[in-house]
């Protein structure tokens, strides 16, 4: 597949080379759910075209529908049955291509497009009353033209608020370039320098609060023009190419070059520049064009930075983002950017650049056009399966093959069905990261993430086919499934930094797209099935023999049955194949395998002291997977609580991800426990347990963006503890998340390789009780783990 | 003890020299009969010359006459050359054994650190070093208070709005302070200057006189700053940059920017026709409105941000260079919507020689 990469961004005036137009489009790849299509946005630039759509997507989702279970039971009756359905959800389409391709584009799009709603296409950019006669002719839409800047500014907002680690701040010889930054809850008030052929400086306050504060005549074309002129070279990413071999110490006059060293009163050190060209006034000297266009470069963006600075300082402002043609995908600009910044702001203010930069003219005027949907009160998601991801910028590329290589690039985003919100509790929202270890900066351990997942990769298709026996199709679909698994594997092995930071989230995020977009929305459903069905008929047994016992053994018995049920986990390769070997794997076998105490990270003995203490007033637990897990791990570690007048709040996946329990399956559950325990049955009659969707499809979890009522919930109850289980939501994230109340984190270290790196062995066990500064209960001494 | 004749101030910027000399007019018959030959020679070849060597001319013009200071009237001088001779500059004063007059060389800017060893080893002459900030300060300070010959030293341009019929207008810096001064050279200092020695340098920018002049000379290839501003004095910008209404047909309404407004310096170059069809004269102007109005652009900012309404801008970009002046004028008054000043002053890049000058005549009176 060569479709899917992205042409190296620059804009042109004039053509510069002439491109093969007779192209085939392979459309399952690049104008993907055209039938359904409506609402069209164009931004046609100098050189590059960006597409937008809205459409509808249909696809399968996994359904439970408990039985009816009022009439007299039979031995092997499953619980509930599953069923598949057809559903319709929105997503947006973004698509990247040359200007060389915008006809055979229009064919294309008009031969698919059934839709005859639609009426308008918005447009924007500097080329769209080029091709307005084009357009409007081809596809028979009136073009409709937007304020360039306004949708700039929009699309810029939108993907800031929506697209996770969008922003990024360029390091040069980092070991990964691109330091991805935490999305702030409150995206404003920001600075955005916009550097085209001219430079344009807004101060965005609000979503639609906004003023051009200033700008500069000296951007993008000013670096192409002179150094068209000084070179005799037309291509900007020529020029760019010929910057990055050229030394500037032969044009510019230095500060050692008047003074013969540093300017020491002022602190100006001898390598700055005094002069930008102070040595190319003399007659009898030539300069090579490397050289010169050093130089220029360094000119242009060190005025650039200095402006952006006293705007930043006037206004101000410490968020401040970079975009347009002279940014876009190249690194020797995003560098000397950076450099400027941070000489005139003393490291104060950072340059930010963005991901999607090159999309935000299209999102904004198709947000323009779609104002009547009210796209901005939802949440929406970057699809990873469908979106080609940021490429690299390897300077070592040819600019002529960067630019033939790649042709199409694509953005999906989902619209979530729930709107996203921060974990009320959060101790502080700005600087909270999901993620314990960033794969893009440790190669070792992404190395061996990126192993692993290929390596689990036949056995999530063999069960994918398995969750479909009844359509013929599955085992074709699951292994188009493989192969664009294995591709965004491929891709993420040589850019770690296409979808943002890389981590176990995102591999497990990134594989969950991949089985939706081929129709596999819960691969396990069978699977958990079977397991709740079996663990069901322990579940009396085991709350009776926990009665048994003193109320102290009661508290270590049922922190170990907690811990014991997270063990029977299909996500983790170590247990699937025990699982997959020996099916009589029990539950007590699994209380062998736990570690002894002292555990890995073991705060049992004040959790126990806090125990002896009052009830907490209400327990927000995250629950992980299905089966032995939640029935005999978790519900009666809640039956305790329950007990000792703490309400629960259970709070479960929207929708399937591994073996995790979904909301819809837990409902089924609690209410056929309740059925067979008393203490549930007015629990929840009471209003004392609760059930709540976390809004996440993910087997991770990110507290900052979970379903608004769960963050209503938090609120109302006053939640004062919050449980997080399991080794995706507790080990991979939120490991050192800090919370505002009381938090236990628990899992079972069921992967070797991370057990090691945390300093412990497989089947470790992390009990991690934590208790905010200054809260009323016993501080704690923590046992960090820190992954070496 | 009075400071022993000849009294020199010298500012060694990165491209020019300035030399400032105090020619003695109260010489009495007897001190006439006991100067020393070398002391004369000097006097004599400094003052009956407008024009040293290839490259050195002295600004007649500029002459300041009938100055009393330290007990003594004379005029004093002002002279450059390029920095590029400054070794020709040291070896004649080795040949004319300088030294032995055993006068102070008090000297200033980057190149009295950077030819430091120079005049030691090629002439036997020590330098007194001098920040040129400082010298710059007091330089300008000084001028302005002796009037440049009966004449205010200062000037602003009246009706910057409209620069085709601004009027040089002359004022007085009486009350100076707080001001921003904007020091064009080779390269640009800005600094806030709050009293006499109280003054901090806010920022500075890389393109100043010598990027004009270097990109001038690549572009046109063009030798001299003179030959550069007077191209550049006959040439149209617009053809070179891309303005407001080559991209948007008209005024930018939706930012309120004029259609005149230039949206990208040197712009209309990225296109390969635009490319063959301008001419050198109008890459010369469009050089110098891109640098000008750049300077006038940080300048303005760092005003706003300082809280300073007088902007006064010095440094030999600007001399013979009207263009560059009424652009700032203009600048300055449009973009503050008349709430900052422009202030120029007539002896534009000598004040830091001028200060040079005066710690000379400062530490004579010192016991």
């Amino acid at each position: 597949m060569s479709t899917s990469k992205m042409a190296a961004g620059c804009e042109r005036v004039d053509s510069g080379h002439s491109m093969d137009k007779s192209i085939t489009l392979p459309p399952d790849e690049i104008f993907r759910n055209l039938e359904n299509a409506k609402r069209f946005a164009i931004d046609i630039g100098g050189s590059l075209t960006k597409l937008a759509y809205y459409s509808t997507v249909q696809h399968k989702v996994a359904k439970v529908r408990s039985f009816d279970h009022t009439a007299k039971e039979t031995e092997g009756d499953p619980l509930y049955e599953i069923s598949m359905q057809e559903e319709m959800s929105a997503r947006l389409h973004f698509i990247k291509f040359e200007n060389a391709y915008i006809e055979t584009c229009l064919d294309f799009i008009k031969d698919h497009l059934v839709n005859t709603d639609t009426k308008v296409i918005k447009a924007t950019g500097g080329g769209a009353h080029k091709f307005k006669d084009l357009i409007e002719k081809k596809l028979k839409l009136r073009v409709d033209k937007e304020d360039e800047m306004t949708c700039l500014i929009k699309g810029c907002n939108f993907v800031l608020r929506n697209i996770t680690h969008e922003a990024f701040v360029y390091v040069k010889h980092a070991d990964s370039e691109f330091r991805f930054q935490n999305t702030h809850p409150d995206i404003f008030p920001y600075l955005l320098i916009n550097i085209g052929s001219g430079v344009s400086i807004f101060k965005v306050e609000s979503e639609d609060t906004f003023e051009r504060v200033g700008g500069s005549s000296i951007g993008g074309g000013t670096f192409w023009g002179l150094g068209a002129l000084l070179t005799k070279t037309k291509r900007f990413d020529e020029l760019l190419q010929l910057a990055s071999k050229g030394q500037h110490t032969n044009v510019d006059m230095l500060v050692k070059d008047i003074y013969g060293g540093s300017y020491g009163s002022l602190g100006l050190t001898g390598d700055l520049i005094a002069s930008s060209f102070g040595k190319s006034a003399t007659p009898d000297k030539e300069f090579s064009k490397e050289d010169m266009a050093k130089s220029l470069l360094h000119m242009i963006s060190n005025d650039i930075g200095q402006l952006a600075c006293l705007y930043a300082r006037l206004h101000n402002l410490t968020r401040v983002y970079f975009g347009g043609f002279f940014i876009r995908g190249h690194p020797v600009t995003m560098h000397t950017i950076t450099y400027s910044i941070n000489f005139f702001t003393k490291g104060e203010v950072q340059a930010l650049f963005l991901r999607h930069e090159g999309y935000l003219g299209t999102i904004g005027a198709f947000l323009k056009g779609a104002e009547e949907d009210n796209p901005n009160q939802y949440s929406w998601g970057e699809n990873y399966a469908g979106s080609s991801g940021l490429m690299s910028t390897s300077p070592d590329l040819n600019p002529m093959q960067r630019a033939r290589s790649g042709t199409f690039d694509m953005l999906e985003m989902d619209r979530l069905e729930r709107q996203l919100v921060n974990l009320p509790l959060l101790q502080d929202p700005s600087s909270y990261i999901p993620d314990t270890v960033d794969l893009s900066e440790d190669a070792l351990a992404r190395e061996y993430w990126l192993y692993c997942f290929e390596e689990a990769l036949d056995g999530v298709v063999k069960r994918a086919v398995a969750s479909q026996p009844d359509l013929p199709e599955a085992a074709e679909r699951a292994e188009k499934f493989r192969h664009k698994y294995q591709h965004k594997l491929q891709t993420l092995r040589h850019q770690p930094f296409a979808y943002g930071s890389l981590t176990v989230r995102s591999l497990l995020d990134t594989r969950e797209h991949c089985l939706n977009e081929f129709n596999f929305p819960d691969p396990y459903s069978k699977i958990k099935q079977g397991e709740n069905d079996m663990a069901l008929k322990y579940f009396q047994k085991a709350v009776k023999s926990l009665g048994e016992l003193s109320w102290e053994q009661r508290q270590f018995a049922l922190v170990r049955g907690l811990l014991a049920g997270n063990v029977f986990d299909w996500g983790a390769k170590a247990v699937s194949d025990v699982l997959e070997s020996d099916p009589e794997f029990g539950f007590e076998h699994a209380k062998l395998q736990l570690e002894e105490r002292p555990w890995l990270v073991d705060a049992y003995d004040q959790w126990l002291e806090r125990l002896k203490g009052p009830p907490h007033k209400c327990a927000l637990f995250f629950v992980d997977n299905s089966g032995i897990d939640i029935i005999l791990g978790v519900f009666p570690f809640v039956r305790e609580l329950i007990c000792r007048g703490t309400e629960v709040v259970l709070a479960s996946n929207s929708s399937p991800a591994l073996n995790d329990v979904t909301n819809s399956e837990l409902q089924i559950l609690t209410e056929r426990i309740a059925a067979m325990d008393l203490v549930i049955q007015s629990a929840v009659k009471e209003d004392r347990l609760t059930l709540v969707q976390s809004g996440s499809s993910s087997p991770c979890l990110d507290l900052s963006r979970l379903d608004k009522v769960l963050a209503g919930v938090v609120r109302e109850r006053h939640v004062d503890l919050v449980i997080i289980e399991g080794m995706g939501r507790a080990i991979h994230t939120n490991y050192y998340a800090i919370l505002s109340c009381e938090s236990l984190k628990m899992a079972v270290i069921k992967n070797s390789w991370l057990a090691d790196r945390l300093g412990g062995k497989l089947f470790s066990v992390v009990f991690k009780y934590e208790v905010p500064p200054g809260h009323k209960t016993t501080t704690l001494d923590h046992v960090p783990v820190t992954p070496s | 003890m009075k400071k022993s004749f000849p009294w020199f101030g010298m500012d060694i910027g990165g491209t020019l020299v300035k030399l400032v000399y105090f020619e003695p007019k109260d010489i009495t018959a007897e001190e006439e009969q006991e100067e020393v030959e070398n002391l004369k020679s000097i006097r004599r070849y400094l003052t009956s010359n407008t024009a040293y060597g290839k490259t050195g001319i002295r600004d007649v013009h500029l002459e300041l006459k009938n100055l009393t200071m330290c007990g003594r009237t004379g005029n004093l001088h002002f002279i450059r050359f390029p920095t590029q001779a400054m070794h020709r500059f040291i070896q004649m004063g080795s040949d004319k054994n300088f030294s032995s007059l055993h006068t102070t060389l008090c000297a200033t800017g980057g190149g009295a650190y950077k030819f430091e060893n120079d005049f030691r080893t090629m002439a036997d002459l020590e330098l007194l070093k001098l920040d040129e900030l400082d010298c710059l300060i007091h330089g300008l300070l000084y001028v302005d208070s002796v009037r440049f010959n009966g004449h205010p030293e200062c000037f602003y341009l009246e009706n910057p709005s409209d620069t085709q019929n601004s009027v040089k207008t002359p004022c007085s810096l009486a009350d100076p302070f707080p001001m921003l001064l904007v020091n064009i050279g080779s390269g640009v200092s800005i600094l806030a200057v709050y009293s006499k020695d109280d003054y901090k340098r806010v920022t500075g920018t890389s393109l100043g006189g010598g990027t004009f002049l270097g990109l001038c000379c690549l572009l046109t290839g063009c030798e001299t700053f003179e030959e550069a501003l007077d191209m550049a004095s006959r040439g149209d910008s617009s053809n070179v940059d891309k303005l407001v209404r080559d991209i948007y047909g008209g005024d930018y309404e939706r930012f309120s920017l004029q259609g005149s407004a230039v949206a990208s310096s040197f712009g209309h170059m990225m296109s390969k026709q635009k490319r063959d069809s301008i001419s050198k004269e109008d890459l010369a102007r469009a050089m110098l409105v891109t640098i000008t109005n750049n300077i006038g652009s940080i300048a303005r900012m760092c005003a706003v941000n300082e809280k300073i309404e007088r902007v006064v801008f010095v440094g030999n970009f600007l001399r013979i260079n009207t263009v560059s002046t009424k652009l700032l004028a203009y600048a300055m008054d449009f973009w503050s919507k008349g709430q900052l000043k422009a202030l120029f002053l007539e002896h534009e890049g000598y004040f830091g020689a001028v200060g040079a000058f005066l710690e000379l005549l400062k530490s004579s009176e010192e016991p």
